[in-house]
């Protein structure tokens, strides 16, 4: 057998995993591995300017593939500066192997130079963690590590190698497990028959059903199971901010997000439902809004692969544990077996009552002299021809980048929507970008969030990562100000960012192309230049200064019902 | 309602601690925990005693079942089981009061397991009631210089068992 250092274990069982890409940082307590890394032909690193931005890219790297996402840090302040990025995959089901360094064994405990108890700190926001106390450990916490993370709910790993299991005088026999098996981890993957059966049933005879997806579902892969459903059913379809995509945004029975800020014609839909079919979403209170005035007269089917999600927030009548994609064919299976047909004439009754709601158009805006927002991502759809990777900071802009870019494929639109993330984007992008380096990848930004990861432009400088800054500058935290000025009389309290850089200036200190639109005439020109094919290869920062009083409407109105809602800043529905 | 639930896990370094960190970062209570291994030195036995309605319970069962350490979950208190705490208590036993914590102990089938002078300390298992009214009948007689208490540990009755 093969004679091989701990150091040289971690490069090689994370080869022998198939993997390509990681993203990391050296120190102290990783240099053993980073120089049997060194060696490597298989993995090419990515060496970011501070460790959240290696998480975050990892994790866009692994939203924008479905592949698992490595990153690989020293320990102390490398490994917690990974725990917003830890945090953020752990919040939307997203498969990551974080490797941390950690000060020798026998040191651990005496408040070592950068020591932390990395396990320690990590332990909320992981699916599960490895402590690697000898090298021979290593291969199998590896091998473990990447099957948790990539099945059942898929969530984060963290693996902490002390730096004496890495020394690379000391060889150990090396075999890469084929398979893992756990006794204790067993995750199911089909539904239960007899709960399948019940739930077509009760499809079956509903007058008003809609159906409600989430992540989930994105995360399973069941893209086509989903659109044949649906297509079957005719039903209404409305995404979660975490499955834009999935089912596609142009198609016409896709009657768009839901939510706080989810359309009129989707919270409407929902409220009025008499039967609710959720897959993969987990009724966040983002979507809800008040709990005790969620759709009253809705029967609940609800589908995920994470008992915990069910019945959590919103009592589910009828519950099915398993994979979406899985679950979905059965469905279909079991609609063929006792031949389910669609009420034609109810359904087009639902139908007119849902049109009626579209109609109203709740996503139209004033044209002004100033630069709208929504103007900006409808032309970046229409400059990217829809087609681009649209990777998300958080705060205002995420909201209009996620209702005005219709998104037709899964894994287009990635977003931090559970922890929200703000600085998420920029790196998420670069991870996207390494993964599809034939796509266009755009990063969705405000001036605010931006600025919280802004030290990755170097990043993309060493490695020629050409992702499209789209920052909308607002002079101000965009979404902040809105609630002052909605909840708290226009006291913008510390809201406002008076000290904001040249972005262009920066842009190019970094020798990438700044571009700075700060009239609406020059929007246009302005994306024709960023999406040229002189700056094809080009990092490109798009300075765009919008209308700092535009606010993200529709808006779910607090302890209110979910079509309880402002549809402007003059308008909100009655009820 | 008070629930008593019994965990098996893997015996391994960390899995105690995402057991108990699960219950302060969602808000749940522990009344008492109790863990040790069992006949198979590769597995731990936890008996949890917490209270809820019954949507957090089902949660709590939830959430440790997909804890990736945690092998089974059963709740204890859905059918017949025993349930034992054992307790030492150090009481003032001079005088006249003596043999009356004797007295006491007996009846409650306790033993007296150190003797100073002034001091018995006496042992007594049962079910938490049990052990409320002991001290409660003690503390009524005599004075109480010091407690301990296992928490429960407890075994579902008849065929139903816990195993990996």
């Amino acid at each position: 057998m093969e004679m091989l250092s701990g150091a040289e274990m971690v490069i090689r069982s994370l080869e022998d995993e198939g993997i390509e890409h990681i993203f990391g940082y050296p120190g102290g307590s990783v240099l053993d591995i980073y120089d049997a890394l060194f060696e490597s032909s298989k993995i090419e690193h990515f060496l970011v300017r501070h460790e959240q931005a290696a998480v975050h890219a990892a994790d866009g790297y692994a939203r924008s593939t479905g592949k698992v996402g490595a990153v690989l840090v020293t320990s102390g302040p490398g490994a917690t500066n990974c725990i917003t990025g830890i945090a953020t995959a752990y919040m939307d089901s997203i498969p990551l192997v974080v490797l941390s360094g950690q000060v020798p064994t026998s040191m651990i405990g005496n408040d070592a130079f950068q020591e932390t108890d990395m396990i320690g700190v990590s332990r909320p926001i992981v699916k599960h963690s490895f402590l690697c106390k000898t090298a021979a450990d290593i291969p199998e916490a590896i091998k473990k590590a990447f099957y948790i993370a990539s099945t059942g709910r898929p969530g984060p790993v963290v693996i902490d190698l002390p730096k004496d299991t890495q020394n690379p005088l000391l060889k150990f026999p090396y075999e890469y497990p084929k398979n893992v098996s756990m006794r204790s981890y067993n995750p199911v993957k089909s539904g239960h028959k007899g709960q399948v059966k019940k739930a077509v049933k009760a499809i079956s005879t509903a007058k008003k059903p809609v159906l409600y997806i989430g992540g989930g579902a994105l995360l399973a892969n069941a893209r086509e199971q989903v659109i044949t459903l649906a297509e079957r059913l005719n039903l209404p379809v409305t995404n979660t901010l975490m499955a834009l995509g999935l089912f596609p945004g142009t198609h016409k029975q896709n009657i768009g997000m839901l939510g706080m800020h989810g359309t009129y014609e989707a919270n409407k839909a929902m409220h009025n439902s008499d039967l609710i079919l959720c897959l993969g979403a987990r009724f966040d209170d983002r979507v809800t809004n008040a709990i005790e005035k969620f759709c009253p007269e809705a029967t609940i089917i609800h589908v995920d692969i994470d008992p915990t999600s069910i019945s959590k927030t919103v009592h589910a009548d009828i519950p099915i544990v398993g994979s979406i994609d899985v679950v979905v064919e059965q469905m279909l299976e079991a609609m063929d077996e006792i031949s389910i047909t669609v009420n034609e004439a109810e359904r087009a009754q639902w139908w007119t009552q849902v049109e009626g709601w579209r109609s109203k158009q709740c996503l139209s805006y004033e044209t002004a002299t100033a630069t709208k927002p929504q103007a900006v991502i409808e032309a970046l759809y229409k400059h990217t021809d829809g087609k681009a990777i649209i990777a998300s900071d958080v705060g205002q802009h995420q909201m209009f980048g996620a209702l005005y870019y219709p998104y037709d494929k899964p894994r287009q639109w990635i977003n931090s929507g559970g922890l929200g993330t703000m600085g998420f984007g920029f790196p998420a992008a670069m991870g996207a970008k390494i993964a599809n380096p034939d796509t266009v990848v755009c990063c969705i930004s405000g001036d605010g969030s931006i600025q919280m990861n802004i030290q990755e432009l170097s990043t993309c400088l060493q490695y020629g990562i050409a992702v499209k800054i789209i920052t909308l500058n607002n002079g101000a935290l965009g979404m902040v100000k809105q609630w002052q000025k909605m909840f708290y009389d226009g006291r913008h309290s510390h809201s406002y960012m008076e000290s904001m850089p040249d972005f262009v200036k920066l842009a190019e200190a970094y020798h990438h192309v700044g571009i700075l639109v700060s009239k609406p005439e020059d929007l246009d020109k302005g994306f024709a230049e960023c999406f040229s094919e002189k700056n094809k290869d080009r990092l490109v920062f798009m300075d765009i200064t919008i209308d700092p009083e535009e606010h993200v409407y529709p808006m779910q109105i607090k302890f209110g019902a979910m079509d309880d809602m402002y549809l402007s800043k003059t308008e909100k529905t009655t009820s | 309602m008070r629930r008593i639930i019994s965990v098996l896990t893997e015996n391994e370094s960390g899995a105690l601690s995402r057991i108990v960190g699960l219950f302060s970062q969602r808000g749940y209570n522990i009344e008492s925990l109790t863990v040790s291994t069992t006949d198979d030195e590769t597995l731990s036995r936890l008996t949890l005693v917490t209270s809820g309605d019954r949507a957090v319970i089902e949660q709590i069962m939830k959430q440790l079942n997909k804890l990736i350490d945690v092998l089974k979950v059963s709740d204890l208190t859905e059918g017949p089981h025993i349930e034992r705490e054992l307790l030492l208590i150090k009481v003032k036993a001079a005088g006249f009061v003596r043999a009356e914590v004797k007295r006491t102990s007996d009846i409650f089938r306790g033993q007296i397991v150190d003797v100073t002078d002034s001091l018995y300390t006496v042992q007594l298992a049962g079910d938490s009631e049990k052990l409320d009214a002991f001290i409660q009948t003690l503390a009524a007689s005599t004075e109480i210089v010091e407690v301990v208490r296992s928490g429960v540990c407890g075994i579902a009755r008849g065929e139903r068992c816990l195993k990996a």
